[in-house]
């Protein structure tokens, strides 16, 4: 798929099973997948399809019980020590107590960096983001596209490869979120990062993606993977093209096929 | 301010309808006083007459309102604040206690509820006693402190001090143990992906976001505090002190003094609870706290 490049994510015969009060509960069950540098990977399905288990598990805030997983060579919590990844909540979870630039800042402060070094990435990420003059606002004075774009900023001010995004937008109105994907994808083209994005919607899916991982629930595992042939370039209105929902429609199926026990 | 302006209207109407009330009360429960003496001396007034009597008794059983505010107002404003019959000086004197027992219990209460937050171990251990000192009546255990400080030559300002320091430290524990455990899941986990270190996340997430937690819990504090001291003056035999006040006006039956120090202790607990109410809102502003 990705050639010759080293994968950013690599996972094999991938399990978890949640300990509960009812008992066992299966998240994730053999998920193989291979992500490979610079791709866009949408993860889409149901909710309870264990999506955002498996983001979590490579971003070392769940820990697999089954099968194996690297994330750029190294396991997921020697990745996080590296701070390999920028994490991107459903919400925005910025500090209320923070000023924007301060909410920014606090991966470098963490980091420690030195205070010029955080003033200089933090003006270049607030500009990727177009949030420019806002950074003596506190959270609440922003809309909340204006958060989700500031915690966006906060993930990609530490410079890591890799970008975990769990529903970033689907707490925002569609306009809002048209206007947001249009910007992410800018972001990516410029910047040489490796996304990951969890999503319930298909157009998101397809628009962002150079790859689609449908999955299906109970236990969750991958049911199928799509290649996006959809061009670099992508305007919106590519959304209305032939292509485009060829692809909508095979992801789609892909969805109903997890989904066939339900009759 | 419309805040303010919002509760003036309801405020002072309860204030004036308490005012009758005390009125009312005052006639009649210094009435069977009033005609034991008018019998004595076979006097037989009018009724105005009669009632003017019962509000203007030296030692009434329930001083009329105007009584306590001419008092009150002489006491404070007309003597010198060295005096010992002052009001200012003998709630500096309560007062002093008051703010040292209020560190000392903010700062211990801050203390222990860090400990809790941090180390299962007290959490499970400590909790159960921290509520049963509670229940604990703080009218038992002042006298001992006193009495056993004294012992051991530690006398005056620190024993009343410890014992507001008793009353004020609970509040504050169970507020900030509550206050360091508020942040999100999602907060924390934001925190796991930086590989923040346990004091990284401690200074930046957990304090911060207890800040609010810790005014509230500051506010029934003092008030604490204010309890305690005077509490603490109570068994000593304290020459001074708003305690000092209420015990010898027992004594002597002078109900008015009794009823003014009540007035003096309250104006410097509101006093105490405003300052800090204002003291959060500052620090709440300064930290982005959206305007009311």
């Amino acid at each position: 798929m990705t050639g010759t490049s080293p994968a950013v994510v690599s996972a094999s015969k991938l399990g978890l099973t949640f300990q509960t009060n009812d008992g066992p509960v299966q998240a994730l069950s053999n998920v193989d997948l291979t992500i490979g540098k610079r791709e866009f990977v949408s993860f889409i399905g149901p909710s309870g399809c264990g999506k955002t288990t498996l983001l979590r598990v490579i971003a070392d805030l769940e820990k697999p019980t089954s099968g194996t997983i690297s994330v750029n060579g190294m396991t997921p919590e020697q990745a996080r020590e590296k701070r390999a990844y920028g994490y991107v909540f459903q919400a925005a979870a910025l500090f209320p107590w923070r000023t924007i630039e301060r909410n920014v800042g606090l991966p470098l402060e963490i980091m420690g960096l030195s205070k010029a070094e955080q003033a200089q990435r933090i003006k270049r990420t607030l500009d990727l983001v177009n949030l420019s003059g806002f950074e003596k606002k506190y959270p609440w004075q922003l809309s909340g596209g204006m958060q989700q774009r500031a915690s966006i900023a906060r993930a990609l001010a530490f410079d890591a490869d890799l970008l975990l995004m769990d529903e970033p937008f689907g707490a925002l109105d569609e306009i809002v979120r048209d206007h947001l994907n249009e910007q992410l994808l800018e972001l990516w083209g410029s910047t040489n990062k490796t996304i990951c994005f969890v999503t319930h919607s298909i157009p998101e899916a397809v628009y962002l993606s150079t790859r689609i991982v449908v999955m299906s629930p109970r236990p969750g595992r991958v049911s199928d993977v799509i290649e996006s042939t959809l061009p670099k370039e992508r305007p919106l209105d590519i959304r209305e093209t032939p292509e485009f929902l060829a692809i909508a429609a095979r992801v789609r199926d892909g969805l109903r096929a997890g989904h066939s026990y339900d009759d | 301010m419309d805040s303010f302006r919002d509760k003036l209207v309801p405020v002072t109407s309860i204030l004036a309808g308490v005012v009758v009330l005390w009125y009312v009360f005052a006639v009649i429960l210094n009435t069977p006083f009033q005609r034991d003496l008018d019998r004595r001396a076979g006097e037989t007034p009018a009724l105005s007459e009669f009632i003017g009597k019962t509000l203007s008794q030296p030692k009434p059983t329930l001083p009329a309102p105007h009584q306590v505010a001419v008092n009150f107002f002489e006491n404070t404003f007309l003597r010198s604040v060295t005096s010992n019959r002052s009001l200012v000086y003998n709630a500096w004197v309560t007062l002093s206690s008051t703010l040292l027992g209020f560190a000392f219990g903010t700062a211990l209460g801050i203390i222990i509820a860090v400990g809790i937050v941090h180390v299962a171990t007290l959490d499970r251990s400590l909790m159960p006693w921290i509520i049963a000192s509670q229940t604990i009546p703080i009218l038992a255990v002042a006298p001992m402190i006193i009495v056993v400080l004294a012992a051991i030559g530690i006398t005056g300002l620190i024993p009343k001090a410890m014992i507001s320091t008793y009353l004020s430290f609970f509040p504050v524990t169970v507020g900030m143990v509550k206050g360091l455990r508020s942040p999100e899941i999602m907060h924390l986990d934001l925190m796991h992906t930086y590989n923040a270190s346990a004091s990284q996340t401690f200074w930046k997430l957990r304090v911060p976001a207890s800040v609010p937690f810790l005014f509230t819990s500051m506010k029934v504090a003092v008030a604490a505090s204010l309890v305690g001291a005077i509490v603490g003056e109570l068994p000593t035999g304290a020459v001074a002190g708003i305690g000092a006040k209420l015990l010898a006006g027992a004594y002597y039956s002078q109900s008015i003094d009794i009823w003014s120090a009540l007035v003096a202790g309250s104006v410097v607990a509101a006093l105490l609870v405003m300052v800090v109410g204002i003291a959060g809102r500052i620090v709440d502003r300064a930290m982005g706290g959206r305007p009311a």
